[in-house]
């Protein structure tokens, strides 16, 4: 394998001329991802915050919201996005050790998690609006396809009230999925090319980092729409 | 690795094993994070459901993410924003719970 790589064998990467050493560059743009992951938990614990304030003020909304979430399309989701971490991980770690192929392999079976994962999110998305459950003031229930859902429950008033924070808490969750599968999709890309071993894979380091990050963020949004109350 | 002959600082190489232990024990606390949905804690539910949540971060954080073997600046900074994320929670929910309504009929 080692003679047939062309990418790092003979070409060594040279860091930008602004940094010191190639470590010196790895170790910036990493603390670069970091940052930029840093504001990402502040833009998502915003919501998570938003939500923990309504959820006080009108949690006979949430009680009944919740029980519109499956449990099983959320547990195999969170296990889904988990092994996708797994595979995320050993992307970085086959490029660590030279072994391309099976770094190549990794990273597209990551990319397979998030299309699993996606489509999962499709059909809990399309059974939502198939019963007119729409955020706030889209909000459209019909009520005998709810009753054969939960049973003849009363629904509050601002039942759309919770449908805002399903939809936007996944969806931006969903679209961070669908980004990162994009840019995975280039590490890829560039992996196969040979363009990252053991002396170089800031990229791959980089954008699994923010896979993990949105892993991380479903770690909490699992319990908070598909388990508590 | 060995033939790394850059003369660069070498990473730390988590094991294969390692990964696949983390990953074992991130599948068994989503069981169990479901598991004790059967059981009623009471108000406790939700301290239980993202106590459990919070070791399943800690595990990503520190081995996926390597920050177990990473410098102190990464945990710092990330750390600051899980620092100012709480105190946002904890102001929030402070003012919230301590409000008491101008129309309440009680």
């Amino acid at each position: 394998m080692s003679t047939a790589n062309h990418g790092n064998t003979h070409s060594v990467r040279h860091h930008a001329h602004h940094y010191e050493s190639a470590e010196h560059e790895h170790q910036s743009s990493k603390e670069g991802v970091w940052v930029f992951l840093c504001t990402e938990i502040l833009m998502f614990g915003g919501l998570f915050v938003a939500y923990a304030i309504f959820h006080h003020l009108f949690p006979e909304t949430f009680k009944i919201g919740s029980k519109f979430t499956d449990v099983k399309y959320g547990a195999t989701n969170t296990v889904v996005l988990l092994f996708s971490s797994l595979t995320m991980a050993l992307g970085i770690y086959y490029c660590q050790i030279q072994q391309q192929k099976k770094a190549v392999i990794s990273l597209a079976i990551t990319i397979l998690c998030g299309f699993i994962f996606m489509g999962i999110k499709y059909l809990e998305y399309s059974h939502k609006i198939h019963l007119g459950l729409l955020p706030g003031d889209w909000y459209a229930g019909n009520a005998d396809m709810i009753a054969s859902e939960i049973g003849n429950l009363k629904l509050p008033e601002n039942i759309g009230l919770y449908f805002s924070f399903y939809f936007m808490m996944t969806g931006i969750h969903g679209i961070h999925v669908l980004i990162g599968m994009g840019l995975i999709g280039w590490v890829l890309i560039r992996t196969m090319r040979g363009e990252f071993g053991p002396n170089y894979y800031t990229p791959v380091e980089g954008v699994g980092l923010f896979w993990h990050l949105v892993d991380l963020v479903w770690i909490y949004l699992f319990p908070l729409l598909y388990l508590v109350e | 690795m060995g033939n790394t002959s850059h003369g660069a600082h070498e990473h730390h190489i988590i094991p294969l094993k390692t990964y696949l232990q983390v990953f074992a024990a991130l599948i068994f606390l989503t069981f169990i994070t479901v598991a004790v949905t059967w059981f009623d804690f009471g108000a406790f539910n939700a301290v239980v459901a993202f106590g459990i949540a919070s070791v399943k971060a800690a595990l990503v954080l520190a081995y996926f993410m390597h920050l177990k073997y990473d410098n102190m600046m990464n945990r710092v900074i990330i750390g600051t924003g899980v620092f100012f994320l709480l105190v946002l929670w904890f102001f929030s929910i402070l003012d919230i719970v301590t409000r008491v309504s101008e129309q309440s009929t009680l």
